[in-house]
């Protein structure tokens, strides 16, 4: 099972012959993900890594049957290219992409708006299934197959996490990085459900960060719909306010979104909370009864 | 980025957005001449002059060391240069720049806006702003203009009103009207304001604004519409497409660090504490900082490096951590995926050997891809580092290095 992507998984890469997305897309290919092709404008008909280029996602979908994109576009075209994915019916976008302005995601939001696709992202490492199917840029090595779920603002916050839940004697079902930026795709608490209701996944890790309210969203929905257990980490405890820590997001604007704050209503909701992120792995093998 | 209020100003005239006219200025003597020129064009013998720093509460704060106000008003041209040799060179300190205060290079002469004529004046507050959780910019006002939003929100909630603008649609004529009405407007002053609502607004959007405060937003006793201050946050992102909004950027007024490690694309934020560190990725900086706090110390900074950690990266990174005295030791943090972590290693002991003079203890953690190795060679470097794999480790050696 796992959640959003698995071996069957049909991918394309959007950006396939720049620097990031040739990079991205061998390592993908190298973990066994199922790369049926890519979209560069105006080098339709080439092969790029032994896979066809097309002119556009409409193409792409067409002749190889895609339903997940990757995007590895510069940031003044990136939400563009979430859209053209979008109208052509992919299921599922992650936008890799850092430093799209907020404006364009406010439109994209809009755009998505009743549409079946779901994006993840922007400014984000992706998704991984352990073992079966890497949609982003992480290290793939790390994600030993398993049963714990990890959602995550942070990419190297993820590795860290998967990391130590592996040398905690357990493992990932799937990691989803939703991203540091204002505007996101997927929420928290849209991935923290797509856990609970994955027969597969038996705990989740959440890692949130100073900013914004998804954290306490994802907690209150928690409270009333949690099903496995959970375990989770707020980084930027020490961040100062009103100063901005390299996410877009990651600022604390007012009482309710600062570390101290989201840690507290995660708390009264049931979930595990760490102070310290060294403590995550030991702490989910705890509450696993490992 | 921040922009002054001078610089806002002459943007939101571009987007017909009525101004408290004033001229910007860096002398008293060049103070005078915006007076008398000013006085020619209002025919009033009243200006105000306002210190530019990027804070507010400058009306309230004072030049370090004097009586002298942030923002003053006067009635001569003597007296408006006296104000500006004040103010201009001394230090401002305000609520929101702290007990240091921010030195003032540059003031802005302006007209007095409490001219007489047939009507009351009357003073409110309007922003604009992203809605996270909605996804949807918002207009947010009120009818008490030149106070703290922020207490205004606390203490009276129910004046304070908000207007969400559809992201496909943009705003349109009845909300511009309903929020004039909400303001208690009528006759010209209310259709000013429905004109100025809605080029304030094409303005935020088209100068792609993360935030942009009009306070106070007055009328004037001629039923006029103008923005007295305004505060405007441009967002860095959009910053690509505006070449000629980054010109307007005050590097003075940023933290001399910062603007240094912006030049390595290092992202940097300076705190207070005595344990530096040098981390990859936003999110394992944060967590870094709050282990270190965690550990009995306290971060002294915030530093991204980003996904590419080499020895040029490392050596910068060494360089501006190593500027505040306060550092008694440095954590390197990095996790390497991609990046391999013998390759990092070799980095951090290049840099280290380049610099030769680092005083205060080390500390390096790498874990990921080719951790082991890269141990090893930190361990045989034979210089005064300390290595660790996990982050508990780390999070031990920290312990010991502040004790």
């Amino acid at each position: 099972m796992s959640v959003l992507v698995n071996k069957n998984s049909k991918i394309i890469v959007q950006g396939f012959t720049g620097t990031e997305g040739t990079f991205h897309a061998t390592q993908m290919i190298e973990y066994g993900t199922n790369v049926v092709g890519g979209v560069t404008p105006g080098k339709g008909g080439q092969t790029h890594l032994d896979k066809p280029v097309f002119n556009t996602v409409a193409d792409a979908v067409k002749e190889t049957g895609a339903d997940v994109s990757i995007i590895f576009v510069p940031p003044a075209f990136a939400a563009d290219a979430i859209m053209e994915a979008t109208d052509a019916g992919i299921k599922l976008v992650v936008c890799i992409t850092e430093g799209i302005p907020v404006q364009d995601m406010v439109r994209v939001k809009n755009y998505l708006l009743g549409k079946p696709t779901r994006l993840v992202g922007p400014n984000c490492p992706g998704v991984i299934t352990a073992e079966e199917c890497k949609v982003g840029i992480m290290p793939g090595f790390i994600f030993k197959k398993g049963k714990i779920g990890i959602v995550s603002k942070s990419g190297t916050l993820t590795y860290e996490a998967a990391d130590q839940v592996a040398k905690a004697g357990l493992g990932i079902s799937t990691a989803i990085g939703i991203g540091g930026d204002p505007i996101i795709g997927t929420t928290t608490k849209e991935a923290l459900e797509l856990f609970m209701n994955d027969p597969e996944t038996v705990g989740v890790v959440m890692i949130g960060e100073i900013g914004g309210g998804m954290e306490a969203e994802a907690a209150r929905w928690y409270k009333e719909n949690g099903n496995k257990p959970v375990v989770g980490f707020i980084a930027g405890q020490t961040a100062p306010p009103g100063r901005r820590m390299g996410h877009a997001g990651a600022i604390v604007g007012g009482a309710d979104d600062t570390a101290a704050a989201k840690m507290k209503i995660m708390t009264e909701c049931g979930i595990h909370v760490v102070a310290s992120p060294a403590d995550i792995g030991v702490t989910m093998a705890k509450v696993m009864g490992k | 980025m921040n922009l002054h209020e001078y610089q806002a100003k002459e943007l939101l005239k571009k987007y017909n957005v009525p101004v408290q006219e004033g001229i910007p200025v860096d002398t008293p003597e060049k103070a005078e001449e915006a007076y008398k020129q000013l006085k020619v064009q209002t025919g009033n013998n009243f200006a105000v002059v306002k210190a530019q720093i990027h804070a507010g509460g400058r009306g309230k704060g004072k030049i370090m060391g004097t009586e002298q106000r942030g923002v003053a008003v006067g009635k001569s041209a003597e007296e408006i240069k006296t104000i500006a040799g004040n103010i201009i060179g001394g230090t401002l300190v305000t609520l929101q720049t702290g007990p240091a205060g921010k030195l003032v290079s540059k003031i802005l002469v302006a007209q007095d806006v409490y001219y007489p004529g047939p009507n009351p004046t009357k003073e409110f507050y309007l922003s604009i702003l992203l809605d996270r959780t909605k996804g949807e910019n918002v207009i947010m006002y009120s009818t008490e203009g030149g106070m703290n939003i922020e207490d205004v929100a606390h203490d009276t909630p129910e004046k304070i009103f908000k207007e969400w603008v559809h992201p496909g649609g943009g705003l349109q004529g009845f909300q511009a009207r309903k929020i004039a009405f909400n303001l208690g407007l009528s006759g010209e002053a209310f259709k000013n304001c429905v004109k100025f609502v809605t080029n304030l607004y094409n303005a935020y959007v088209g100068l792609d604004c993360a935030m942009l405060e009009i306070n106070p937003l007055f009328k004037t006793s001629n039923d006029k519409i103008i923005a007295v201050d305004c505060k405007m946050n441009l967002d860095d992102n959009a910053l690509m497409r505006h070449a000629d909004l980054e010109a307007l950027r005050d590097i003075s007024e940023e933290d001399p660090t910062e603007v240094e490690a912006h030049k390595y694309n290092l992202n940097f934020v300076k705190l207070d504490g005595n344990v530096g560190c040098m981390v990859n990725g936003a999110g394992l900086a944060m967590a870094t900082m709050d282990m270190i706090k965690l550990s009995g110390g306290e971060p002294a900074n915030f530093l991204d490096v980003g996904g590419t950690a080499n020895a040029q990266t490392v050596e910068a990174g060494f360089k501006i951590i190593l500027k505040d005295p306060n550092v008694k030791a440095i954590l390197i943090n990095i996790f390497g995926g991609i990046v391999r972590c013998d390759r990092v290693a070799q980095g951090v002991i290049d840099a280290y050997n380049k610099m030769g003079n680092i005083h205060v203890p080390i500390i390096v953690r790498l874990q990921g891809t080719n951790a082991e190795e890269a141990k090893k060679l930190i361990d045989e470097s034979g210089l005064e580092v300390q290595s660790a794999i996990l982050l508990s480790e780390a999070a031990a050696l920290v312990k010991k290095a502040v004790a």
